[in-house]
C-alpha cells in the first residue's frame, strides 16, 4: 500500500546519498550525502514500523537521528580542522591513509 | 613364702631416681656450671652423692627383699648348704634364698609401634643393686679426685659434665627394663668416652684416641643393634603371650629358658651381643682402642676401667645371661666363644702389658687382662665369680688408677713414663704407694686380698665345669698377672729415682715426644702418650698454672693432697676388704645370696609367683654344694606347663685350699721372678738377661710383635680403615660423579644436543619454515593489494557500496 | 573398607595451608627498597601460619589418630572429577606441622643471614608460596590435588637455588628442576594409568586406595614403577640422588634446610601415603628392589660422604645415607619399619636441617667450607661447636636423641620383613645397614675431629700466629675479624630444632603416638591387598 511509496522515496534518497559519497570532491557535500543516506535509513525504518505496527523502529530512527547528530558535529569538526591546516576541503587531495 | 613375703621399699620402688639424679645435674652443669663457685664440679658431687644414698638405700632395701624370702623359708637348707659356715645368721640357719627373688621391675610407656608398648623403667635385681651401688661409689670417689686433679683445666666445667652424664649411661644402663633402654645408656656411655678421652682436643693425638674409642665400640654395636633385633622377634611372641614385650629383659630371660625358644636364634643373637661386648669390653679382637683411651686425664681412665664403660659388655653377657647359657649350651661343651675369647684376651693382654713403659698402658691391658677373666668366667658357667670379679676388680684398678695419677700429679711432673720419670718413688710418696701395693696385691690374687677371692673361684670353676683348658689359661693369666705387675711396681715405686722423680726439670714437650720416639713406639700410634696432657701445652699452663699446689715451681716428688690420697686409701681398704664379701675360704657367701639369681621355677603368669611347690628347686640348690653339674632343673630341662625360669641353675665349684694352691704358687712365682728379672734388667747389677732382646733373635721377635700390639692397630688402621677412609670412599665418590653423575650429565648434554639438531633441522627449517611461509604469503597479498589503499575517501565508498551491492545481491540469490 | 573421616574445624587446614599466600599479596605491594618490612611480613605471616598449626595440634584428636580429621571434600575440577578433598592423619600430622615450623624458624634466621644476591622481597615471597606447596602436599587426598602441590614447591626451590645459589647455581638448579620433572612426569603417568585403570571414578586417596587393590598384579607393578621412580628421585635414592649433593651444596641456607627437612620427605611420604596403600602388590614386588636400594643408598652415601672436602656436600651425601634408612623402613612393609620411616622423616629433617644451618652459619664466617681450612671451630666458637658435635651425635643415632628412633626401628623390622617378602634377603641388608651405622659414626665424628677439634686455622686468626691456646674461654670471641659465635637470631631460630631433637629422643613416643594407629591400619589395608 503505502509503504512502497514511502520505500522508494527511500530508495531514490539512498541512491542521491550515494552518487554524493562516491562523486563529490567536496568534504561538506560528501557529509551532507551521508546524511541524506541515513535519513533514507529513517524512512524505511519508519515505514516497516507502520507496516508492523510496532514501536521499534520509531525507536531505531531516533536512535541514527542521534547518531546522525554526532556524526555530523565529528565530521565537520575534521573539516574544519583539515581547512584550517591544508586551505582547502578537496577530498581528492587528501590521500593520506594511503596504504 | 608367698608374695606377701616379698618386701620392696621405697628406694626400690624409686631407683629409677639413681640415673635421673646425675642426668638432670649433667644438664645443670652445663647451664649453670661456669658460674657455680667451683665451676659446677659441686653438682656433679651431689648429684652422683645423692644417687649413690639412694643406691645404697635400694641396695639395702634389696638385701631386706632376699632375707625376706628365705626368712620364712619352710626349707631349711642349711645342713645341704654345707660349707657355709657363715657369719651371717640368716645364711646358716635359713640356709641361704631357695626362691627365684622376683626383681622390682617398674615400666612407662616409652614408645610404641604396631600396637605394642614398649617401656622405659627399671630392672632392679641383686646384679643390678650391686652395681648401682659400685657405679655411684666409685663415681663419687673419681669425681673427688678429678677436683684436685684437673683443678685449673680450661674444661674443667665441661669435664665433670661429662663425667656425670658419663655415670648416668652407665647407671640407666644397669638399670634397663629393656633392651632399648640398655642400648641407650651403652651409647651414652660411647658419647661420653668420646668427649672424656678427648678431653684435650688440641692435641690431634687425643681426638684421634676419643675417635678411635668411639668408633671400635661403635662396630661392636653393630652386634648390639642385630643382636637385639634377633632376640626381639624371637622374644616377641612368648612375651606377648606374657604379657610383656620381646625388648623387656626380664621376658627375654624367661623365654630363653623356656624351651620354646629356637637354639640357633639364640645363638646367633648370643653371637651378635657378645660381638657388642666384645667392642665395649675390650675383649680381643676390638681390645685396640682401649690402651689408646689412657689419652684422657687419669680420672676419666680409672673411672672407664673400674666400674663404668668397660664392664658393661661384661654386664651385657651377665644380664642376658640366659640367652648366652642356652645359646651356647654353657654346661655341655668344652669350649665355647665366650670362654675361648676371653681366654685369649686373658694372656694376649697380659703379654702386651710386659713391654708397655707407660704405666696407664700397663693397668689398660691389665685391664682388658681382667675383663678376660670376667668374659671367661661368664664363658665357663661361673656367673656368680665373674660378676664377684666386676664388684672386686673396680676397687682395685680404680686405686691403681688413681694411684698412678697421683704419681704423675705429684710424682713425675704429669709424666707416665715408668722408665723414664719414676722409680724409687716410695719414700716421697708413701701413702700412695701403699695404695698401689695393696691393690697390685688384690689384682695379682694373693690371698686375703679381694682378688683371690674372685678370680680364683674363676679359675675353679672353669676346672669343675670341665673347661681344662680355660683352666689353665685361667693359671698362666694369674702368673702374667703377676709378673707384669711386680715389673711395673719395681719400676714405679723402687730402684732409681730416674727423669722427674729425681727431680729434674726438663720440657714437657721434648720429653713426652722423646719418650714416645725413644722407646720404639709406633710412631702412627697416636694414642701412645707417655704424658699424660696435663700441661700438654705451654700457655695452657702457664695460663693457668698449677703453681697453687706447687707443680710450676717443679718442687720435685711429694705426697699428693688429700682429695687424691682420701679416695686412695678409701679405694685400697676396698680392695682388701670388698672381697670378703663372698669369700668362701673365710666362710661368707652374702653374693651368692643376694645377688646371684635363683635358678628356679617360678609361676608364669603371677609376676610375684613362689607358692611353695618347690621343694625341688630348693633341693636342686642344695646340690650346688656338691659341686656337680645338674641334668634337669632351669637350664637343663624345660620348665613346667606354667611355670618359667628366669635364670640357669649354674653348679658351683666347692673352695679348698688344695685346689687354690696352684693359682697361688704361681703367683708368688710370678712376682718372685718378676722382682728378680726386674731388679737383673732395670736395677744396676750386670745381669745375663739385660738387653737380650737385642742379643737374641725370638726374644727380639717377641718383643717386636708385643711392642706392635700384634699388628692389630695397623691392620685396623692402616688397612680397614685406610682403606675404607681413602680408596674406597674415593671410588665411590668417583663413580657418583663420573658414572652416575656422568649418566644425569650425559642425558642431560645428550638431551642438548638433541635439542640443537632439532633445533637446527626441525625447528628452524620445518617448523619455522611453515611459520615464515605463511608469513611470506600474507607480505605478498598484502603487497598485491596494496593499491586498494590509496587513502581516497570516495573510492573508499565507492568500494564500500559496491561491496555492499554484491553482498545485497548475494543474499537475494541466496534467499531465492 | 570405608575411610572413616572426623570433620571437625574443617576452615583449619585450609587457612594454614593458604595462609602464606596472604603475605604475599602483601608483600607485592611493598616495594622491594624496604627489606625490613619484608623481612618483618615473612615472619609474622610464617608465625601466623604456625600458630594456626599449633592450633590444629591443639584441636586434633590423638586419641583418633588413625582417621583422616577436618576433612573437607568440596568440588574442584568436576570435569576429571577431582575434589578439593584434604584431611590430617596421623602420618601427616607430623610432617605439616614441621614445615610451618621450619619455614617460620628459616624466616627468622633470614633476619640477618640474607643470602649474597640480595632482594628479600623475592626470596621470602618464594619462601612462603613454597611453604604453601609442601603443606598442601600433606593434606592432599586427592591425587590431583597432591601433584599442583607436589609441583608448586618446584619453582620456588628452583629460582631459590637459581638465584640465591653458590658458583655453580645455574647448573644446580637446572639439574635440580629437570631430574624431579622427570620424576614428575612419570608419576603423573602412573597417576592417570592408576585413575584409568581403577575405573576413572574419582583421583581421592582413599578411593584408589580401595580400587587399586583390585588391579592385576602385572599392572600394579607397572604402575608402581611409574610411581617409584618419581618418588625415588625425590627422596633421594640411589641412583637417583645425584642431583641432591649439587643443589644441597649451591642452595642458600635456607634453601638447604627446606630441602633436607621437608622437600626430600615428600619423596617418602608419597611412597607411605600413595604408592604403598593403593598398589599393595606392586609395593611388595618392588619391596626387595627399594630395600636392596636403600641399603646400598646407605653405604654408598656415607662413603661418599668420607670422600667430600666440603662440609655441606658432606652433610649433602649424609642425607642419601639417612633416606637409606628411612626407605629400608618402608621396604619392610612393617609396623616397625614405616613407623620408623616416618620417625626417621622429622628426625632427619630436624637434624640435617640444624647441620645444614651450622653450615651456612660457618661459610657466613670463614667463607669457606672447606674442611681442611676449617679447624678449631671450638676455639673460635665454642657454642657452634658444640652444637656441631651435639648434631653430629644426633645425626649418628645415638639412643636418646632423635635419630636414633629413625634408624634403629628401621633396622630392626629388616630381620621380620612383612608379607612373606624374603627374610634372608631382608637379615643381609640389616646387617649391612647396621654396618652403616659405623660409617655414619665414621664420617661424622671424622667430620667434627677436624673441624671442631685442634687449632684454628692461622688465615682466620686475627692474630695471625698468636697461640689461640692460651686462655680460651667460651666468651671470648675476638679472634678472627668477622668470626663470632652463635648470634641471638641463630638461637632464635636454632634452639627449637635442639629442643626437639632431645625431646623426641628422649621421649619418642609423643611421635609415636600420633604415628602409630595410622600406620597400624595402613598395614592392615595393605596386608588386605595382598592375596
Amino acid at each position: 500500500m503505502y509503504a512502497v511509496n514511502f520505500l522508494l522515496l527511500g530508495a531514490v534518497m539512498f541512491s542521491i546519498g550515494v552518487f554524493g559519497v562516491i562523486a563529490r570532491r567536496n568534504a561538506v557535500m560528501v557529509l551532507m550525502s551521508i546524511e541524506l543516506i541515513l535519513n533514507a535509513v529513517n524512512v524505511n525504518l519508519i515505514a516497516f514500523a507502520l507496516m508492523n505496527g510496532s514501536a521499534e523502529g520509531h525507536v531505531f530512527a531516533l536512535y541514527v537521528i542521534a547518531v546522525a547528530a554526532a556524526e555530523v558535529g565529528v565530521g565537520l569538526a575534521m573539516v574544519l580542522m583539515i581547512y584550517r591546516n591544508r586551505r582547502s576541503i578537496a577530498l581528492d587531495e587528501l590521500s593520506a591513509l594511503k596504504g | 613364702m608367698t608374695a606377701a613375703t616379698l618386701s620392696s621399699g621405697w628406694f626400690l620402688e624409686n631407683a629409677w631416681l639413681i640415673p635421673l639424679i646425675p642426668a638432670i645435674g649433667f644438664a645443670l652443669i652445663i647451664s649453670l656450671g661456669k658460674r657455680m663457685p667451683q665451676g659446677g664440679s659441686e653438682i656433679g658431687i651431689a648429684s652422683i652423692a645423692a644417687s649413690f644414698v639412694i643406691s645404697a638405700g635400694a641396695a639395702w632395701q634389696w638385701i631386706q627383699r632376699v632375707n625376706s624370702v628365705s626368712g620364712d623359708g619352710e626349707h631349711a637348707l642349711g645342713g645341704v648348704f654345707g660349707f657355709a659356715r657363715a657369719i651371717l645368721p640368716a645364711a646358716s640357719e635359713e640356709g641361704g634364698k631357695a626362691a627365684y627373688v622376683e626383681p622390682v621391675i617398674r615400666s612407662w610407656t616409652w614408645w610404641q609401634s604396631g600396637g605394642l608398648e614398649f617401656g622405659l623403667g627399671q630392672h632392679i635385681d641383686g646384679l643390678a643393686v650391686m652395681l648401682l651401688l659400685l657405679v655411684t661409689f666409685i663415681s663419687l670417689l673419681v669425681q673427688v679426685y678429678s677436683t684436685e686433679y684437673v683443678a685449673g683445666d680450661r674444661r674443667y666445667t665441661h669435664f665433670f659434665a661429662s663425667l656425670t652424664l658419663f655415670s648416668a649411661g652407665m647407671l640407666v644402663m644397669v638399670l634397663a627394663e629393656n633392651m632399648i633402654q640398655l642400648i641407650l645408656g651403652w651409647e651414652i656411655m660411647g658419647l661420653c668416652s668420646f668427649m672424656l678421652i678427648g678431653h684435650w682436643w688440641e692435641e690431634k693425638a687425643n681426638s684421634t684416641a676419643a675417635l678411635k674409642a668411639f668408633f671400635t665400640v661403635r662396630v661392636g654395636d653393630v652386634g648390639l643393634l642385630v643382636g637385639t633385633a634377633i632376640i626381639f622377634f624371637g622374644a616377641n611372641d612368648w612375651a606377648v603371650a606374657n604379657g610383656s614385650n620381646g625388648f623387656s629383659i626380664q621376658a627375654i630371660s624367661g623365654w630363653a629358658m623356656s624351651g620354646e625358644a629356637s637354639q640357633s636364634v639364640l645363638f646367633w643373637g648370643g653371637v651378635a651381643l657378645f660381638i657388642a661386648s666384645i667392642g665395649k669390653s675390650g675383649q680381643f679382637p676390638l681390645h685396640t682402642w682401649l690402651p689408646d683411651a689412657m689419652a684422657g686425664p687419669t680420672p676419666v681412665s680409672s673411672l672407664l676401667h673400674s666400674s663404668t664403660m668397660v664392664v658393661a659388655g661384661v654386664f651385657l653377657v651377665a644380664r642376658l645371661y640366659p640367652v648366652f647359657f642356652v645359646g651356647f649350651d654353657i654346661l655341655d661343651t668344652q669350649f665355647n666363644l665366650i670362654a675361648i675369647i676371653g681366654g685369649i684376651t686373658i694372656v694376649i693382654a697380659a703379654a702386651l702389658a710386659f713391654v708397655q713403659d707407660d704405666i696407664k698402658k700397663v693397668l689398660a691391658y691389665s685391664t682388658v687382662s681382667q675383663l678376660g677373666y670376667m668374659m671367661l668366667g661368664l664363658g665357663v658357667g661361673a656367673w656368680l665369680p665373674a660378676v664377684f670379679h666386676i664388684f672386686t676388680h673396680a676397687f682395685f684398678k680404680c686405686a691403681l688408677f688413681l694411684a698412678a695419677g697421683s704419681v704423675s700429679h705429684s710424682g713425675s711432673h704429669h709424666s707416665f713414663d715408668m722408665k723414664k720419670d719414676m722409680g724409687g718413688l716410695w719414700r716421697k710418696m708413701p701413702v700412695t704407694a701403699g695404695t698401689w701395693m695393696i691393690s697390685t696385691a688384690a689384682l695379682c690374687g694373693i690371698p686375703f686380698f679381694s682378688g683371690f677371692f674372685s678370680k680364683d673361684e674363676i679359675i675353679d670353676n672353669a676346672h669343675n665345669n670341665g673347661y681344662d683348658v680355660f683352666y689353665y689359661v685361667g693359671l698362666a693369666g694369674a702368673f702374667m698377672t703377676a709378673a707384669y705387675m711386680t715389673r711395673a711396681t719395681y719400676l714405679t715405686f723402687f730402684g732409681k729415682a730416674r727423669g722427674a722423680a729425681a727431680g729434674e726439670h726438663h720440657d714437657e714437650h721434648a720429653t713426652g715426644h722423646d719418650a714416645h720416639d725413644a722407646h720404639g713406639h709406633d710412631a702412627q700410634d697416636h694414642g701412645d702418650h707417655g704424658h699424660d696432657a696435663h700441661g700438654h701445652d705451654a700457655q695452657g699452663h702457664d695460663a693457668h698454672g698449677h703453681d697453687d699446689h706447687g707443680h710450676g715451681a717443679h718442687a720435685g716428688p711429694h705426697e699428693s693432697p688429700w682429695r687424691i690420697t682420701a679416695p686412695l686409701v678409701i679405694l685400697a681398704a676396698l680392695a682388701i676388704g670388698s672381697g670378703y664379701l663372698n669369700a668362701p675360704a673365710v666362710g661368707t657367701e652374702y653374693f651368692l645370696k643376694w645377688v646371684e639369681p635363683v635358678g628356679a621355677e617360678v609361676e608364669l603368669a603371677a609376676s610375684h609367683g613362689d607358692d611353695g611347690d618347690h621343694g625341688d628347686e630348693a633341693l636342686g640348690f642344695g646340690a650346688l654344694a656338691a659341686s656337680e653339674g645338674y641334668s634337669e632343673g632351669c637350664g637343663y630341662t624345660d620348665p613346667a606347663e606354667g611355670k618359667v625360669c628366669y635364670a640357669p641353675k649354674v653348679p658351683h665349684a666347692v673352695f679348698t685350699w688344695g685346689k687354690a694352691a696352684p693359682s697361688i704358687v704361681l703367683v708368688f712365682a710370678g712376682i718372685a721372678v718378676s722382682a728378680w728379672l726386674s731388679l737383673g734388667v732395670f736395677g744396676d747389677r750386670r745381669n745375663p738377661f739385660r738387653g737380650l732382646t737385642t742379643r737374641f733373635a725370638p726374644a727380639r721377635w717377641v718383643h717386636t710383635l708385643l711392642v706392635n700390639k700384634y699388628y692389630l692397630d695397623h691392620l685396623y688402621e692402616r688397612v680397614i680403615v685406610r682403606a675404607v677412609a681413602h680408596p674406597i670412599a674415593a671410588a665411590a665418590y668417583w663413580v657418583n660423579q663420573h658414572i652416575l653423575d656422568g649418566i644425569v650429565n650425559g642425558v642431560g648434554t645428550s638431551g642438548r644436543r638433541t635439542g640443537e639438531w632439532v633445533y637446527r633441522n626441525v625447528d628452524q627449517r620445518v617448523v619455522d619454515g611453515a611459520v615464515n611461509a605463511s608469513g611470506f604469503v600474507a607480505s605478498e597479498t598484502g603487497h598485491a593489494l596494496q593499491p586498494v589503499q590509496s587513502g581516497r575517501v570516495n573510492q573508499y565508498g565507492a568500494l564500500l557500496f559496491g561491496a555492499a551491492t554484491v553482498g545485497a545481491i548475494v543474499l537475494i540469490l541466496v534467499n531465492i | 573398607m570405608n575411610m572413616e573421616t572426623i570433620t571437625n574445624d574443617t576452615w583449619i587446614l585450609t587457612v594454614g595451608t593458604f595462609l602464606p599466600l596472604v603475605g604475599v599479596l602483601l608483600m607485592m605491594f611493598v616495594p622491594a627498597g624496604e627489606e625490613r618490612t619484608h623481612k618483618q611480613i615473612g615472619i609474622v605471616t610464617s608465625a601466623a601460619t604456625l600458630a594456626v598449626g599449633v592450633w590444629t595440634l591443639l584441636r586434633y584428636d590423638f586419641a583418633q589418630s588413625e582417621k583422616l580429621q577436618f576433612f573437607v571434600d568440596a568440588e574442584w575440577i568436576t570435569v576429571i572429577r577431582s575434589n578439593y578433598t584434604i584431611g590430617l592423619d596421623g602420618i601427616s600430622l607430623p610432617l605439616y606441622f614441621l614445615s610451618m615450623v621450619v619455614t617460620f624458624l628459616v624466616m627468622i634466621y633470614t633476619w640477618d643471614n640474607m643470602p649474597d644476591a640480595g632482594n628479600p622481597k623475592s626470596f621470602i615471597m618464594l619462601m612462603l608460596v613454597l611453604q604453601v606447596g609442601m603443606a598442601g602436599s600433606f593434606i592432599a587426598q586427592d591425587l590431583i590435588l597432591f601433584f599442583v602441590f607436589f609441583e608448586v614447591v618446584l619453582l620456588p626451590m628452583y629460582f631459590m637455588i637459581g638465584v640465591w645459589g653458590g658458583e655453580q647455581r645455574q647448573y644446580a638448579s637446572l639439574k635440580f628442576f629437570l631430574y624431579t620433572m622427570f620424576g614428575s612426569a612419570l608419576m603423573l603417568v602412573a597417576f592417570l594409568a592408576l585413575f584409568f585403570q581403577t575405573g576413572a571414578e574419582s583421583f581421592s586417596f582413599a578411593h584408589l586406595a580401595e580400587a587399586g587393590a583390585l588391579i592385576g598384579r602385572d599392572v600394579q607393578i607397572w604402575i608402581f614403577a611409574g610411581m617409584f621412580i618419581g618418588f625415588a628421585v625425590k627422596v633421594p635414592m640411589f641412583p637417583f640422588h645425584t642431583w641432591l649433593p649439587d643443589a644441597h651444596t649451591q642452595a642458600p641456607t635456607q634453601g638447604s634446610v627446606i630441602l633436607a627437612a621437608i622437600l626430600l620427605k615428600l619423596g617418602t611420604y608419597g611412597f607411605v601415603r600413595i604408592a604403598i596403600p593403593m598398589l599393595p602388590q606392586g609395593a611388595k614386588a618392588w619391596a626387595p628392589v627399594i630395600g636392596i636400594l636403600a641399603v646400598i643408598g646407605i653405604i654408598y652415601g656415607a662413603l661418599g660422604c668420607l670422600a667430600q672436602t666440603d662440609m655441606k656436600r658432606l652433610i649433602a651425601f649424609s642425607s642419601v645415607a639417612h633416606m637409606g634408612f628411612v626407605m629400608l623402613g618402608i621396604s619392610t612393609l612393617t609396623e616397625f619399619g614405616i613407623n620408623a620411616a616416618l620417625f626417621g622423616m622429622v628426625a632427619h629433617g630436624l637434624i640435617t636441617g640444624m647441620l645444614f644451618f651450622l653450615a651456612g652459619s660457618v661459610k657466613h664466617r670463614y667463607h669457606t667450607l672447606e674442611i681442611k681450612r676449617l679447624s678449631g671451630l671450638l676455639i673460635q666458637m665454642p657454642r657452634l661447636g658444640w652444637i656441631l658435635g651435639f648434631s653430629a651425635m644426633a645425626s649418628l643415632g645415638l639412643p636418646g636423641l632423635a635419630g636414633f628412633w629413625g634408624e634403629f626401628p628401621a633396622i630392626l623390622s629388616a630381620y621380620n620383613p612383612n608379607f612373606g617378602l624374603d627374610t634372608t634377603l631382608y637379615r643381609t641388608l640389616m646387617v649391612i645397614a647396621a654396618l652403616g651405622t659405623v660409617l655414619a659414626a665414621a664420617y661424622l665424628l671424622w667430620l667434627f675431629q677436624r673441624t671442631a677439634f685442634g687449632r684454628p686455622n692461622p688465615e682466620f686468626t686475627a692474630h695471625g700466629t698468636h697461640p689461640v691456646g692460651a686462655g680460651v674461654n667460651d666468651d671470648h670471641h675476638d679472634h678472627g675479624a668477622d668470626i663470632h659465635d652463635v648470634t641471638p637470631i641463630e638461637w632464635i631460630a636454632w634452639t627449637p630444632f635442639l629442643i626437639a631433637i632431645v625431646v623426641f629422643g628422649v621421649y619418642p613416643q609423643l611421635m609415636f603416638d600420633v604415628m602409630d594407629p595410622a600406620v597400624t591400619l595402613l598395614v592392615e589395608r595393605v596386608g588386605a591387598g595382598i592375596p
